[in-house]
C-alpha cells in the first residue's frame, strides 16, 4: 500500500494549482500560511473595531456611535483580537516552524490540518454577520457575563455560541495535531530536553488548549441551555448562580492568556539567543519556568472576580497562587537578560521587537502583580488600569512576538529578505504608538475610569484624547507592516540557508534551504 | 484642532509631573485616591508600596538589560561569551524573587482583613442595582429611594456644553451620616452591576440572588463621586454613585423626612385621582424609568425595545398592561416595575402610555387607578 502512496507522491513535487491549493492543501506550510493571512486579516478587522472605540472616546459625550453599537464593537474587538488574532497567528507559526523544527516533513495529520482551519473562517463569518442582524451582534463584553449575555442578551447570542463552539473544536484538533506531531515526529536523537523552545511553549499550550477549550465549550452550553430550554444554571429566579458562570469562565479564561503568551516566549527566546550571538541562558529553567506557570494558572482564576463576594480565605489563597506565577515568569525574564549579557548583539527588526517585548511585558507582569493584591485591585478591578494591564501583555506581549517571529522566519519562508530600512522604522512608529495608548491608560484607570464605558467624566478628557491619536498612529503603522510582508513576498534580497549569522547552528530550519522544500525534510536529519 | 492643541499643551505639562514623586503620593488626577476612610489610606499606601517595589525591580532589571545591550554590542566589536546557565544565579534570583513576594503579601494580608470586615452596621443601606440607576433602602427605617443620573440627554449629545459634573451627578445622592459604621448591603435587581466609590474604597458587585456586604465609616462630611463598573448594558456608563456624607443630626432629619414622605405616598393611594393628575405624574414617571428603552416617544428601538405607541396592549389590553408593570416579562429587559414602586406611580404611568401619543385617540382610553393596582395586588396575594 505504501508503494501506491508513494509513487502518487513522487507525480506532483509542488502544490496544486489555483484555489484548489488552498481549499484542499494538506501542508503544513500552506496551512500556516492561511492561518497567518486568516489572522492578518482579522487583525485588520478587529483592528477597525478598536479604532471605532477610540474615536467615539476621543472628546466625552455621544459623537459617532450610540452605546449599543459600542458595545458590540468592544466585544466583538475582544473576541476577534484574541480568538481571531493572537490564536491563529501562533496555530499558523506552529504549522510553518514545528515540522521544520523538528526535522519531520510535515504536520503528523495533515487532513485534520485542514479542517481545523477551515473551520475559522465558518466560525468568524457567523460572528461577524451577527453584526448585520437588526438586533446587533454580542454586546456583553468578550466574557460575555450572565446573566447579560443569557436572559438579556439578543437573540443573535445563539448564533455566538455556535461560533465559539467551533473555534473550540478548531483549537482541540489543532492541538491534537500539535501533540502528536511533536511525541512522533521528532528526528532521531532530539531528546525532550533537546527541542527547541518554541517547540516546547506549543507543546505546553496545546495541553493548556486540549484542558479548557472543553470548559469553554461546557459554559456557552450551559448558556444555551439557559436561554433555549429553560434551564436556570446561571438564573438566580430559578435557582442558578449568576457567579457560577464566573468560576467556569475563568477556569477557561486564565489558562487562555497563558496560551496566548507562552509561543511568544518560544519565539522571544530563539531570537534573543540569534541576535546575541550566544545559546539560550538557562534551557531547562526556561522549560521548568513554562510549564509551571501553565500549572499554576489552573490555580488562579479568581483573580478576575476579587469584587464578587468570596470570603477571606478564597481571597487571600487566590492573591497568594497569583503572586506566585511571578517568580517563574520572573525566571523568564531574567534568563532572556542574562542571554544578552556578554553576547554580541545585532539589533535587526526581529531583536527589537523582542527586546520591546521583554521591557514592555515586565511593565505588563508589574501591573499584574499589582492587581494580584486583593485590597488594592479593588480600586484597580474593571477600570482602564485592568485595561493597561493586558494589553501590555498582550500587544507589546503577545502580538510583538507575532511580528517578531514573522520578521524572523519570514526570509525563511519566502527566500527574500526583507527590507531592514522599513522594518526598523515599522518597529519605531509601532513601539512609540503602542506605548502612548497603552501606559497613560493606567494614570486613567488608577484616577477612577470604568472600563467598558462609551462616554465619561471630564477629568479624563486629555488622556483619552492622547490615548486615541495613539490609537490610530498604532492602527495606521501596521499598514506598513501590511505593505512590507507583500514586499518580501514579491521581491528581495535572496536570502540564505541560515539567514541570520550563525543561525545555522541553532535550529533545524536553518539546514534547509529558503524557501524550504515542499515536504520539509523528507530524510530525517540526525540530532547530536 | 483647537482641542487638539489644548490637549498637547496640557499634556506636555504633564510630563514633568509623572516624574515627580509628588504626583504619587498625594491626591492627583493621574493615581489612585487616597481616599476619606482609614481603609482606603491603607490601600493607598498598599498601593504605593507594591508600586515602588516594581519600580525598584524595574530599575534594576532595566538597567542590566540596557547596559548589555549597549556595552555587547557587536558593532563595538563585542565576542559572545560561551557560557549557558549558573546554577547558583539561578537559584539565587528565585529565592530574592520569592523573597520580595513575600514582603508584598504581608502587608496585603494585613490590609485585606483591615476591609474585610463583616460586623453589623449601625445603619445598614440595602443597595439594589437596576438597569439603569441605583435603589438604597434605609433597613431600619424602611424607607428608600431611586437614584437616577440628573446629567442631560443634550449635555451627552453634545447640543448643551457639559456641566462640572458631567455623568457624575444624580437627581438624589444616598445621604449616610459621618462617623458610623455604615454597612452596605448590595444586590441586583436584573444583570451584575456594580457599585462603587473609591474615596471609600469600596467596590462590590451587585449581584441578582446574592447580597454581598461592604462597609464604611466615613470621618467627614463631604459628596462622595462614584460609578458602576460591571458592564450591565447600553446604559452602565450613565448610572453613577454619588454619595453625601452628614452629621449624625442633618442625616436623622434627612430620614425623619423620608419616613414622612413614604407616609404620605400611602396616604395619596387612597385619593381619588384625576385622568389629568395620573397624567402629569405619568409623565415625569415615564421619562426618568421608561424612557431610556422606550424613548421618550413611545416608539422604542425595535426590536430590542418595542415600541409603545400602537400596540395592542398599551391600546386595548389594560388588564394584560398592568400584568407587566407588575410582574416584567420574564427573561426580557423588561422589569417587574411593580416590586419598587407604588401604587400610584404604576397606575400613573400606565394611564399615561395609554393616553399619550396618539394611543388616546385609537385605543380604548381606560383610566388605570391606584386603587386598580390594590385590587390587583389583594387579587395576586389570594
Ligand atoms: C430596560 C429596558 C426597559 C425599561 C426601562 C422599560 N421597558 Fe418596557 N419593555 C422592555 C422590553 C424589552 C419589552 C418587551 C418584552 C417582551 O415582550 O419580550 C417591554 C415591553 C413593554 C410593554 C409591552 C409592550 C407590548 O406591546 O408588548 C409595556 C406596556 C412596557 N414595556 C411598558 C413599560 C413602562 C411603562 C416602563 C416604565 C415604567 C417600561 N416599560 C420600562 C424594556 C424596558
Ligand atoms: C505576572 C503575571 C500576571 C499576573 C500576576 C496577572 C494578574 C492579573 C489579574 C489579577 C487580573 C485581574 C484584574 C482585574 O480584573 O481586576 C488580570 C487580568 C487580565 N490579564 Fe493578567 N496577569 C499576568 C499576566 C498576564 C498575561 C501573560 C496575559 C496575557 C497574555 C494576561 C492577560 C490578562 C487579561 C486579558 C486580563 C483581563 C481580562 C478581562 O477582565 O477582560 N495577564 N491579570
Ligand atoms: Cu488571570
Ligand atoms: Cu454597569
Amino acid at each position: 500500500m505504501s508503494t501506491v502512496v508513494e509513487s502518487h507522491d513522487h507525480g506532483h513535487h509542488g502544490p496544486a494549482k489555483g484555489l484548489s491549493r488552498w481549499l484542499f492543501t494538506t501542508n503544513h506550510k500552506d496551512i500556516g500560511t492561511l492561518y497567518l493571512w486568516f489572522s492578518f486579516i482579522m487583525l485588520f478587522i478587529g483592528g477597525a473595531m478598536a479604532m471605532v472605540i477610540r474615536a467615539e472616546l476621543f472628546q466625552p459625550g455621544l459623537q459617532i456611535v450610540q452605546p449599543e453599537f459600542f458595545n458590540q464593537m468592544t466585544t466583538n474587538h475582544g473576541l476577534i483580537m484574541v480568538f481571531g488574532v493572537i490564536m491563529p497567528a501562533f496555530v499558523g507559526l506552529a504549522n510553518w516552524m514545528l515540522p521544520m523544527q523538528i526535522g519531520a516533513p510535515d504536520m503528523a495529520l495533515p487532513r485534520l490540518n485542514n479542517l481545523s482551519f477551515w473551520l475559522l473562517p465558518m466560525a468568524f463569518g457567523i460572528l461577524i454577520s451577527t453584526l448585520f442582524m437588526p438586533e446587533g451582534g454580542p454586546n456583553f463584553g468578550w466574557t460575555f457575563y450572565a446573566p447579560l449575555s443569557t436572559t438579556y442578551a439578543p437573540s443573535t447570542v445563539n448564533f455566538f455560541i455556535f461560533s465559539v463552539h467551533i473555534m473550540g473544536v478548531s483549537s482541540i484538533l489543532g492541538s491534537i495535531n500539535i501533540i502528536t506531531t511533536i511525541f512522533n515526529m521528532r528526528a532521531p536523537g532530539m531528546t525532550l530536553m533537546k527541542m527547541p523552545l518554541f517547540v516546547w511553549s506549543w507543546l505546553i499550550t496545546a495541553y493548556l488548549l486540549i484542558a479548557v477549550m472543553p470548559v469553554l465549550a461546557g459554559v456557552v452550553t450551559m448558556m444555551l441551555m439557559d436561554i433555549n430550554f429553560g434551564t436556570s444554571f446561571f438564573n438566580a429566579a430559578g435557582g442558578g448562580d449568576p457567579v457560577l458562570f464566573q468560576h467556569v469562565f475563568w477556569f477557561f479564561g486564565h489558562p487562555e492568556v497563558y496560551i496566548m503568551i507562552l509561543p511568544a516566549f518560544g519565539i522571544v527566546s530563539h531570537i534573543i539567543e540569534t541576535f546575541s550571538r550566544k545559546p539560550i541562558f538557562g534551557y531547562s529553567s526556561m522549560v521548568y519556568a513554562m510549564a509551571s506557570i501553565a500549572i499554576l494558572s489552573f490555580v488562579v482564576w479568581a483573580h478576575h472576580m476579587f469584587t464578587v463576594g468570596m470570603p477571606l480565605a478564597g481571597e487571600l489563597f487566590f492573591m497568594y497562587s497569583t503572586m506566585l506565577i511571578a517568580i517563574p515568569t520572573g525566571v523568564k525574564v531574567f534568563n532572556w537578560v542574562a542571554t544578552m549579557f556578554r553576547g554580541s548583539i545585532t539589533f535587526e527588526t526581529p531583536m527589537l521587537f523582542s527586546i520591546a517585548f521583554v521591557a514592555l511585558f515586565t511593565i505588563g507582569g508589574f501591573s499584574g502583580l499589582m492587581l494580584a493584591i486583593v485590597p488594592a485591585d479593588f480600586q484597580y478591578h474593571d477600570t482602564y488600569f485592568v485595561v493597561a494591564h493586558f494589553h501590555y501583555v498582550l500587544v507589546p506581549g503577545a502580538l510583538f512576538g507575532i511580528i517578531a517571529g514573522a520578521y524572523y522566519w519570514l526570509p525563511k519562508w519566502t527566500g527574500n529578505m526583507y527590507d531592514e530600512t522599513l522594518g526598523k522604522l515599522h518597529f519605531w512608529l509601532t513601539f512609540i504608538s503602542v506605548n502612548v495608548t497603552f501606559f497613560p491608560m493606567h494614570f486613567v484607570g488608577l484616577a477612577g475610569m470604568p472600563r467598558r464605558y462609551p462616554d465619561y467624566a471630564l477629568q479624563f478628557a486629555d488622556f483619552n484624547a492622547l490615548i486615541s491619536v495613539g490609537a490610530f498612529m498604532f492602527g495606521l503603522t501596521q499598514l506598513l507592516f501590511l505593505f512590507i510582508v507583500i514586499k518580501t513576498i514579491r521581491s528581495g534580497k535572496q536570502a540564505k540557508p541560515e539567514v541570520w549569522e550563525g543561525a545555522g547552528d541553532l535550529g533545524l530550519e536553518w539546514t534547509l534551504t529558503s524557501p524550504p522544500p515542499y515536504h520539509s525534510f523528507t530524510v530525517q536529519p540526525q540530532v547530536k | 484642532m483647537a482641542y487638539i492643541k489644548k490637549v498637547y499643551t496640557r499634556f506636555c505639562l504633564v510630563i514633568p509631573f509623572l516624574f515627580s514623586s509628588l504626583t504619587f503620593t498625594e491626591d492627583s488626577d493621574y493615581n489612585m485616591k487616597v481616599g476619606v476612610t482609614d481603609v482606603s489610606q491603607s490601600i493607598f499606601d498598599l498601593h504605593m508600596l507594591i508600586f515602588w517595589i516594581c519600580v525598584g525591580i524595574g530599575i534594576i532589571v532595566f538597567s542590566i538589560m540596557f547596559w548589555s545591550l549597549w556595552k555587547y554590542r557587536k558593532s563595538k566589536g563585542a565576542v559572545a561569551a560561551d557560557f549557558d546557565d549558573n546554577f547558583w544565579l539561578e537559584i539565587g534570583w528565585t529565592v530574592a524573587a520569592t523573597l520580595v513576594l513575600v514582603w508584598m503579601a504581608v502587608p496585603s494580608t494585613q490590609v485585606m482583613v483591615e476591609a474585610y470586615d463583616d460586623a453589623e452596621g449601625e445603619i445598614n443601606i440595602l443597595i439594589t442595582g437596576h438597569q439603569w440607576k441605583w435603589h438604597y433602602e434605609y433597613l431600619e427605617d424602611e424607607v428608600g429611594f431611586f437614584s437616577n443620573l440628573s446629567t442631560s440627554q443634550e449635555q451627552i449629545d453634545g447640543e448643551v456644553p457639559k456641566g462640572e459634573f458631567y455623568l457624575r451627578e444624580v437627581d438624589e445622592p444616598l445621604v449616610i451620616p459621618t462617623n458610623t459604621r455604615v454597612r452596605f448591603l448590595i444586590t441586583g435587581n436584573d444583570v451584575i452591576h456594580s457599585w462603587w466609590v473609591p474615596d471609600f474604597a469600596v467596590k462590590q458587585d451587585a449581584i441578582p440572588g446574592f447580597i454581598n456586604t461592604a462597609w464604611t465609616n466615613v470621618p467627614e462630611p463631604g459628596i462622595f463621586r462614584g460609578a458602576c463598573t460591571e458592564l450591565c448594558g447600553i446604559k452602565h456608563a450613565f448610572m453613577p454613585v454619588v454619595v453625601r456624607a452628614v452629621e449624625r443630626e442633618e442625616f436623622d432629619a434627612f430620614i425623619a423626612e423620608k419616613v414622612a414622605l413614604a407616609e404620605e405616598e400611602r396616604m395619596l393611594t387612597s385619593k381619588i385621582w384625576t385622568k389629568e393628575e395620573l397624567m402629569a405624574r405619568g409623565e415625569s414617571f415615564y421619562a426618568t424609568n421608561c424612557a431610556a428603552c422606550h424613548q421618550a416617544s413611545g416608539q422604542g428601538i425595535p426590536p430590542v425595545f418595542p415600541s409603545l405607541v400602537g400596540s395592542e396592549i398599551t391600546m386595548f389590553d389594560s388588564k394584560r398592561h398592568i400584568e407587566i408593570l407588575m410582574e416584567g416579562v420574564q427573561g426580557s429587559a423588561m422589569a417587574a416595575f411593580g416590586e419598587s414602586y407604588s401604587e400610584v406611580d404604576i397606575a400613573s404611568v400606565i394611564t399615561y402610555t395609554r393616553q399619550a401619543w396618539s394611543n388616546g385617540e385609537n385605543g380604548d382610553g381606560v383610566i388605570v387607578t391606584p386603587q386598580d393596582i390594590v385590587a390587583y395586588k389583594n387579587r395576586i396575594d389570594l
